[in-house]
């Protein structure tokens, strides 16, 4: 056998990680999970149509009651109040795949052999959020073009920033679900988990009512969820209709401070497990 | 060349609630040299492999390889260590050869080597014809193999093996025995983990035997055969049920007491050698029990285990508290009797 050429940089023999490293590592693990998508056919083909299924179905089985209320008869369809509000529904339970993939990799070992090697701490985070966000842009792409063929009609350019908002969002939530999926003992628990922190938000949101028909307490806490200003930020930008930077800043802060929270959390709970 | 070891461990201790998984290891490997760490299920083997790889920080103590602290300089450690845990960590939804340039890009290899040592290993590992299958349709033979491939990747100086044949049929099992052989020949350092005594007897130029996160027996399998003090006299019973009978027989032989090393087997210390058989098969006959062997042999390091813990190796404690716990006190107690 031949000896092995000596790595050239300093960095690489002593595992020292420099931003260089950490990107390509980074790039490594993100083309791994996208790998994953694609080499799972039925999953994707399922996980693209479910959201399509939930958008016609609420604007068919629920649009023609709604439009009697004042608040979305202002967007003239159904379909322009709804659209822009469930790209956020879809980027938010995208997001848990994040969990239950982690929680996998944990279970079989693959996390331990990413920590044996001399590769950035964050890489593997970095890049099961990314692939997320990659695959949340592709499916709202879907979203939209659906709409479009059924008649949602949003403002070009706005619909532009609805999207980078929503999927900015879906990446932030990426890394609470990051958190639980290297809690949980399985992926199954890092389902069910992330699924009983993510219902809630959903639903008690502005996505697809306005809050206003809630009963007092709901009310208060779906004006307050970040859900419903980003859907409330992203249907703004999309139709032009209401109040943009009230809904855009709260978004922004929303995803710079879950963010905060949860990159250092989530690194750290990969660092230090056992 | 300075013969400093490559792996140092003194006095490693890691609790998880309750259990102590290491509680005070010592060991040593040298450079180039094989190092089996034998036990039960339980023992602690998985979690001193985990702290040896900077996956586990210990409670207290201390591990160097090559020099490099394995809780203060993870970073350096990382890049001399391969690992191939328990379970094989591959990626079940990439191809074989997608797995290895995964792992030889993670380790900043340049990526013309990337390539050429994927493939490199894939035909080492007779896993080229399956290079471009997803993992997931590969048997458990050809996981193990990819894994040990991977570990491979940067040309460790130290692997870690942990129980690589756990699971593996013998034809299967004497291929990575083959492969291990050849990794040493060409220098590399190894721990390896097992529960299988042969395992161990055939690969390891050291045997460290671990029970409950203590070393309870160090040496080559040569010194420890022979610390049990000679020959033994084994019983196969033709029923299970007449074991137990058995082994009241055969501690009445002598002073040693026998004991259960399977369902239908039973030992005792060959005291007088021949004479001993004869008087165990006397005494079996007297009492009508059906045997379908009857041996006087070398010890192996089944009898070593036993003798030391006072239960064979692979037998299974239900829990912490079920475990005889002080296997030096059972082996003194014997050592007594037979004076
Ligand atoms: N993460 C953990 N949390 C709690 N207890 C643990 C953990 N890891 C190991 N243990 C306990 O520590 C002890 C030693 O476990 P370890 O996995 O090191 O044993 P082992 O020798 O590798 O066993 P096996 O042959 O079954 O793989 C066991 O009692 C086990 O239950
Ligand atoms: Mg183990």
């Amino acid at each position: 056998m031949t000896t092995a050429t000596a790595p050239t940089a300093d960095a690489v023999r002593t595992g020292q990680i420099t931003l260089g490293t950490a990107l390509s590592d980074a790039a490594t693990i993100t083309r791994r999970y996208l790998t994953h998508i694609l080499r799972q056919p039925r999953l994707l083909i399922f996980s693209t149509i479910q959201p399509v299924m939930f958008v016609l179905l609420f604007v068919y089985v629920f649009g023609g009651a709604l439009l009697n209320s004042p608040a979305i008869q202002q967007y003239g369809s159904y379909k322009d109040f709804l659209l822009p509000g469930i790209f956020v529904q879809t980027v938010a339970f995208g997001a848990t795949q994040t969990a239950i993939a982690l929680a996998e990799d944990l279970n079989k070992g693959v996390i331990d052999r990413f920590r044996s090697l001399p590769m950035a701490r964050s890489a593997v985070l970095v890049g099961r959020t990314v692939a997320d966000l990659v695959r949340g842009f592709a499916v709202v792409v879907i979203m939209t073009v659906v709409g479009l063929i059924i008649g949602f009609r949003p403002q070009a350019l706005g619909l532009l920033g609805a999207i980078a908002i929503v999927v900015a969002f879906g990446f932030a939530m990426s890394w609470i679900y990051a958190v639980v999926g290297l809690s949980a003992p399985n992926s199954e628990t890092a389902q069910a988990a992330s699924f009983v922190v993510t219902f809630p938000l959903v639903f008690a949101s502005a996505v697809f009512i306005p809050p206003t028909t809630m009963p007092d307490w709901l009310r208060v806490f779906a004006e307050h969820n970040p859900i419903t200003h980003v859907a409330e930020a992203s249907r703004a930008l999309a139709t032009g209709i209401g109040d943009v930077t009230g809904p855009l800043l709260w978004s922004l802060a929303w995803i710079a401070g879950l963010l905060l929270v949860f990159v250092p959390l989530a690194v750290n709970r990969y660092r230090k497990m056992s | 060349m300075a013969d400093a070891p490559a792996v140092v461990v003194e006095n490693l201790e890691k609790a998880f609630g309750e259990t102590k998984a290491l509680d005070g290891i010592d060991l040593q490997i040298s450079e180039g040299t094989i190092l089996g760490l034998l036990g039960p299920n339980g023992a602690g083997k998985t979690t001193a492999v985990r702290v040896l790889a900077t996956l586990l920080h210990p409670d207290s103590g201390h591990a160097e390889i090559f020099g490099y602290d394995v809780v203060r300089q993870p970073a350096e450690v990382r890049t001399l260590i391969g690992l191939a845990g328990q379970n094989a960590a591959v990626d079940e939804l990439l191809t074989g050869r997608q797995n290895l340039r995964m792992v030889g890009r993670l380790y900043h290899m340049p990526a013309s080597e990337v390539r050429s040592r994927s493939e490199e290993l894939l035909e080492r590992f007779e896993l080229t014809d399956a290079a471009k299958r997803a993992v997931r349709t590969y048997s458990g033979g050809m996981r193990r193999r990819l894994d040990l491939a991977a570990s491979l990747l940067n040309r460790p100086r130290i692997l870690y093996l942990d129980e690589p044949t756990t699971g593996l049929d013998p034809r299967s099992r004497a291929d990575v025995w083959q492969m291990i052989r050849a990794l040493v020949h060409e220098g590399t350092t190894l721990l390896l983990t097992t529960q299988y005594l042969e395992e161990a007897d055939r690969l390891a130029d050291q045997i460290s035997v671990i029970d409950n996160g203590k070393v309870i027996a160090e040496g080559t399998a040569d010194e420890l055969k022979s610390s049990t003090g000679g020959q033994v006299v084994e019983v196969r019973v033709t029923r299970a049920a007449d074991l137990d009978r058995a082994v009241a027989v055969l501690s009445s032989i002598g002073d040693a007491e026998a004991a259960r090393t399977d369902d239908q087997v039973a030992t005792v210390a060959a005291e007088r050698g021949v004479a001993s058989v004869a008087d165990a098969a006397e005494a079996l006959r007297r009492e009508q029990l059906d045997v379908t062997d009857l041996a006087l042999r070398r010890p192996t390091l089944d009898d070593v285990f036993l003798d030391i813990t006072g239960r064979v190796a692979d037998e299974t404690p239900s829990s912490n508290g079920d475990r005889p716990s002080g296997g030096r006190g059972r082996r003194g107690e014997r050592r007594k009797a037979r004076q």
